[in-house]
């Protein structure tokens, strides 16, 4: 279900007062942050976000395209290297 | 017959069921579109006369995106999701089911054929 309109969208109170910071003193700084479930607001465009996978803080830089999406989806938890023996038939981009 | 929104061509099927012929439009919006227009919508597209094809054409044509648009438009998103490099278009590249579903058994559609894998054990009933 989609959340309630009423209450915004969600984004980790501590992680917007660092943006805001950030916008207020036109510094740009990576910010570390676990709060992957935020969701990011045109505030946070032309940001860098040191973004936390479970083991390693990926650097996400923050374009207009990526507005509404979460943290956590630029930010992949998992690694997949193939299996073994498998040839490399896929395309890589 | 009629020729609505490029190549497509309509048969002797009732209104309502030979708009679905156009991509982008359902039985939702073929029965909508009808209504709007108020045509009825068991009406073949042989009994309809010049002025409702031209009427149902100009309609799709200014407030529906399909066929070509709509495709085109479908691509742009896919291509925007891969771009940004979010967890979806990283699904969509490697052409794996993009919504969460199971991956260790079935997902045929997204993944393809099975590519049988070497000294794999077979299941006990493939």
């Amino acid at each position: 279900m989609a959340r309630s309109l009423k209450k915004g969208p969600f984004i980790h109170h501590k992680l917007l007062k660092k943006v805001d910071e950030l916008n207020d003193t036109g510094k740009k700084k990576v910010v570390k942050t676990w709060s992957r479930a935020s969701m990011i607001t045109p505030e946070f465009v032309g940001h860098t976000f040191a973004v936390h996978n479970g083991k390693q803080f990926v650097p996400v830089y923050i374009t207009e395209t990526m507005v509404g999406h979460r943290l956590g989806e630029f930010s992949p938890t998992r690694v997949y290297r193939g299996h073994a023996g498998a040839t490399k038939d896929r395309r890589t981009r | 017959m009629p020729r609505i929104a490029g190549q497509d061509l309509n048969t002797k099927k009732r209104g309502e069921i030979a708009l679905t012929a156009i991509f982008g439009i359902g039985r939702a919006r073929a029965i909508e579109i009808l209504t709007r227009l108020d045509i009825d919508p068991n009406e073949k597209p042989e009994k309809w006369t010049d002025d409702q094809t031209r009427a149902i054409r100009k309609l799709i044509e200014d407030e529906y995106a399909v066929e070509g648009t709509l495709r085109t438009e479908i691509q742009l998103n896919i291509k925007r999701l891969m771009d940004i490099g979010c967890y979806r278009g990283l699904r969509h590249r490697r052409g794996l089911p993009v919504r969460g579903q199971r991956t260790q058994t079935n997902a045929r559609t997204r993944k393809g054929k099975k590519k049988t894998v070497a000294g794999k054990k077979a299941a006990p009933r493939k």
